[in-house]
């Protein structure tokens, strides 16, 4: 009787039924959750029984040694390299495994790369226009026309990114830390709800690091951000809460104070400066 | 900044391609002026060879500004896109074969001649349809786009790119090239398709004909270089770029490489199809050697010399080259071929960006300066 309840039961979605691009359902607090990750190549072990969970709206630094999978762990979330075993999900309904790259960057994961990758041969205001969160397909972006409230979203993030003298400029001749905040600008043009950010401030001078703390917290909140980063002066400007990782899995978890604190933690790192 | 709304109308309203466009049809317009109105014998007069000859140009034009589309925009370096011409002039071929009818040798009225000659008694299956006009001039888009399509989408899908994706194209022609050799393949061998007489119920053999197969080449040639400009003024065309330079990052923005890869890569196929269809009225043979490797080889050196990612620079390449050519191989035909790749490496050497590289820093030096030679920068594309 209560199974035909159930069956009968007109409010109730069934999971099969709901449509597939649904919002990310973040009501049990974590946007990302991973489970008992494993990722081996030829035998070594790059990420070991790695858990993670980062909250909505959380700002999240992780730090680790070199080799301690950082990059592999980003490769899992965004779909580029497959895990042995291990569950990852992204809020409560999508298991990011079936998924492909570009399925993972439209249900709102944006991620920037430790080198900085952007489109030299266009245009600033191209390289955003790209990135927009817009149909993808292709015959959509053949007809694409340049709405005001595109060019509006942009001119927006080019003020937030600081780069709105350089609008007509090819990427290419950008400093440095200029492609790094294009890039960043990049993933806010797709209104991620998660972004993850590859040592943002390597080879940025003084300024360029305090402009980007500043850019990455005034983000915090609105979207989730995870921050992998190697300089500990930058992580401890911006952290709130930090991951450690050490040889594929978590080390410690706190604040920056209770981590620089760990004596398992001063351990590894002090052991790997020695 | 053109703000037409239509992707295929915005390079109307762009400067390059008005010029592009202008000088094209007064080309035209002059040379078919000069073979009408002068008298035989004139100094000024142009000879019905000269406008099949410069037809033929025509033609190669529209299939460097194919390459162009792929290697100059999407960074696929095809060294193959000689098979789609040659497909393209082979649905061709067949029609005008089936036009023949019973004035052949051995006048038998539906088989073409070599399949009479091999002791054939009844038409393959894919001759069938032949005989209509609008069937072939479908197949003539559809066949080399359908070969594109299985093709790239092989290749796309398993994410082969660069040096492997150019020696598979490689590949791909000389294979089709040894197919067409066999007589088995239904297709003349080695000997082709040839001794055409009509096409459309005009006599080939015409001048007024010839004429107006150049014109409908100048034509083709016009609409392929907008549909090719609409493509790469369209954001579309700066995904194309996106990937050229950086495949990985495209796709974490969400666009599906791969889709983008093979929609441009058919649409040039077509086109080169389109530019072989137009080619074998006029040369009024097709025949296995146009899939040689070399001749898809030397389109891309075509683009190279006039410039890469620029569409225009293609189409003077291809003149350029093959006017060279036509006079080389009547001085001294021996030397062509160094003469060839000495003026690519020339090129090469003390002018990356090719002819059309020449023209840009004469009317712009200021923008040029910080261009990296090493990868082309689609000019306008900003559009």
């Amino acid at each position: 009787m209560s199974m035909f309840e159930q069956l009968t039961n007109r409010e109730r979605v069934f999971e099969f039924l709901a449509p597939e691009a649904s919002p990310v359902d973040v009501r049990h607090g974590p946007i990302l959750y991973l489970e008992d990750v494993n990722v081996s190549f030829d035998g070594f072990k790059a990420i070991n029984n790695l858990n993670l969970t980062i909250d909505d709206g959380e700002l999240r630094c992780i730090i680790g040694p070199n080799g301690a999978g950082k990059t592999t762990m980003m490769d899992i979330i965004t779909g580029k390299t497959r895990p042995d075993t291990g569950s990852v999900w992204f809020g409560s309904r999508h298991n990011l495994l079936t998924k492909s790259e570009p399925d993972i960057a439209s249900l709102g994961i944006g991620r920037k790369f430790q080198k900085p990758t952007v489109f030299e041969a266009l245009t600033v205001f191209e390289n955003l226009e790209l990135a927009m969160a817009t149909d993808k397909r292709i015959l959509p972006t053949l007809t694409a026309i340049m709405k005001p409230e595109f060019r509006d979203r942009i001119d927006e993030v080019l003020e937030m990114i600081g780069l709105k003298q350089l609008r007509d400029k090819p990427a290419g001749i950008l400093s440095h830390g200029q492609k790094q905040w294009l890039e960043i600008g990049m993933l806010l043009m797709q209104k991620p709800r998660l972004l993850l950010v590859d040592e943002p401030v390597a080879g940025m001078t003084e300024q360029e690091m305090e402009r980007t703390a500043e850019l990455l917290t005034s983000l915090a909140g609105k979207q989730s951000v995870v921050v992998v980063e190697h300089d500990m002066g930058f992580v401890r400007s911006i952290a709130r809460q930090v991951t450690v990782l050490h040889q594929g899995s978590v080390l410690a978890e706190g604040t920056m104070d209770q981590v620089s604190n760990d004596p398992e933690v001063i351990k590894v790192y002090l052991g790997e400066e020695a | 900044m053109p703000t037409s709304q239509t992707w295929l109308l915005r390079p109307l309203q762009e400067r390059s391609t008005q010029i592009f466009l202008g000088v094209l049809f007064a080309a035209v317009a002059l040379v078919t002026l000069l073979h009408l109105i002068m008298p035989e014998g004139h100094a000024l007069h142009v000879s019905a060879y000269t406008v099949t000859l410069l037809g033929k140009y025509l033609c190669y034009a529209l299939l460097a500004v194919a390459v162009d589309l792929v290697w100059g925009y999407l960074g696929i370096l095809s060294l193959g896109h000689g098979a789609f011409f040659a497909i393209g002039g082979y649905a061709m071929g067949m029609y005008l074969m089936r036009q023949i009818g019973d004035r052949g040798v051995y006048g038998d009225p539906v088989l073409p001649d070599f399949m009479v000659f091999l002791n054939w008694d009844s038409l393959p299956w894919y001759w069938q349809g032949f005989d209509m006009a609008w069937f072939a001039f479908i197949m003539v888009l559809l066949a080399p786009g359908l070969l594109a399509l299985v093709f790239g989408f092989l290749a796309f899908r398993s994410r082969v790119t660069g040096v492997y994706l150019s020696i598979i194209t490689q590949a791909l022609t000389f294979a089709l090239m040894l197919a067409f050799f066999r007589n088995e393949m239904g297709f003349g061998g080695n000997n082709g398709l040839t001794d055409f007489r009509d096409i459309l119920g005009f006599n080939l053999r015409t001048d007024s004909t010839r004429l107006g197969l150049f014109i409908a080449t100048g034509i083709a040639l016009a609409i392929g270089y907008v549909i090719c400009r609409g493509i790469v003024t369209s954001k579309l065309g700066r995904v194309s770029v996106a990937c050229r330079d950086a495949e990985a990052r495209t796709r974490f923005l969400g666009y599906r490489v791969e889709r983008v890869q093979l929609f441009v890569f058919v649409v040039s196929a077509m086109l080169a199809g389109v530019a072989g269809a137009l080619y074998v009225p006029q040369v009024g043979i097709i025949n296995p050697s146009e899939f040689s490797p070399l001749f898809s080889i030397e389109v891309v050196v075509w683009v190279a010399l006039g410039g890469r990612a620029t569409l225009y620079g293609a189409v003077i390449g291809a003149i350029l080259v093959n006017y060279a050519k036509t006079v080389f191989t009547g001085v001294m035909p021996d030397a062509w071929l160094f003469a060839l790749g000495g003026l690519f490496v020339l090129v090469t050497v003390f002018l990356p960006k090719g002819i059309a590289g020449l023209l840009q820093k004469r009317q712009k030096p200021d923008e040029d300066s910080n261009a990296d030679p090493s990868k082309p920068k689609p000019q306008e594309a900003t559009a």
